[in-house]
């Protein structure tokens, strides 16, 4: 896998939010994914985005586009230096929260990407890294 | 502060959703929405959102709750406009809008309303005649 192109924002306030989503969204039509991809993309990096902000006062988002087999997607990675997360498998059933949404982020975002991977320890952050490949529906 | 415009149309409260959605102005849209439906005693609200072009798990939370708040006060709530993409990305994400009544298009969403609140006051009088 290599990667042909890598941005970072910082993300503390919600306004924030928009500006990576547009550009993460720019950036996956100019490799030629549907439109229906970009959206599940930008979606998960919403659903992503806003746990930073709210259990982690924010972070680093990173667009990167990558290419492997000849084949471009978009990888984005999300991380944060906040109080990291106690039990990663209940954090990843659907509807666990403990905040009070719906808790349909995590496990959200992991079935809006084609690859999802979580890291994450209690004291010293998480980082989450999706990726969609332009031809991965 | 950032506020979506609320139209009043008769007695429906018609609201455009033109820009990207972050979660402070959708709260500011859902509390706006619900002083709207108290202070024109409005029956009907319709949320267009066909230049929406995302819908996470935190704004369907709020179309949900806008749906629930305006039964409550009498009033019933329909979204329209939904784009392809954001109702396949909605359903993966495993969100279902339960209790949100949906229509293609501004045009069908009024007609739903219309039939929704039912025969209106002007029509009671027609009413009566036929029971007398």
């Amino acid at each position: 896998m290599m990667t042909l192109s890598k941005e970072n924002f910082e993300i503390k306030r919600e306004p924030d939010v928009i500006l990576y989503r547009n550009r993460a969204k720019e950036l996956a039509a100019k490799i030629g994914m549907s439109l229906v991809g970009q959206t599940k993309l930008i979606t998960a990096a919403s659903e992503l985005v806003r746990n930073m902000l709210r259990y982690a006062d924010g972070g680093t988002g990173t667009i990167e586009v990558i290419v492997k087999n000849n084949i471009k997607g978009i990888r984005l990675t999300f991380a944060d230096k906040g109080p990291g997360i106690k039990d990663l498998k209940l954090a990843m059933q659907d509807g666990f929260s403990t905040g009070r949404s719906l808790g349909l982020g995590l496990p959200g975002a992991k079935r809006l990407s084609n690859e999802f991977d979580i890291k994450s320890e209690p004291g010293k952050g998480t980082t989450v890294t999706i990726i969609r490949w332009k031809n991965g529906l | 502060m950032d506020r979506i415009p609320i139209l009043k149309m008769g007695e429906f409260l018609l609201v455009t959703i033109q820009v990207d959605l972050y979660d402070r102005l959708a709260l500011t849209l859902e509390s706006d929405l619900m002083n709207m439906v108290s202070r024109t005693e409005a029956r009907g609200v319709l949320i267009d959102i066909s230049a929406v072009s995302i819908v996470d798990s935190f704004m369907g939370r709020i179309l949900g709750n806008i749906a629930s708040m305006s039964k409550i006060m009498d009033a019933e709530t329909v979204v329209v406009g939904m784009q392809p993409a954001v109702a396949i990305t909605l359903v993966e994400l495993g969100l279902t809008l339960s209790g949100v009544h949906t229509a293609l298009d501004v045009e069908m969403g009024m007609e739903l309303l219309r039939e929704k609140i039912g025969p209106q006051p002007n029509d009671e009088e027609d009413l009566y005649d036929d029971i007398i």
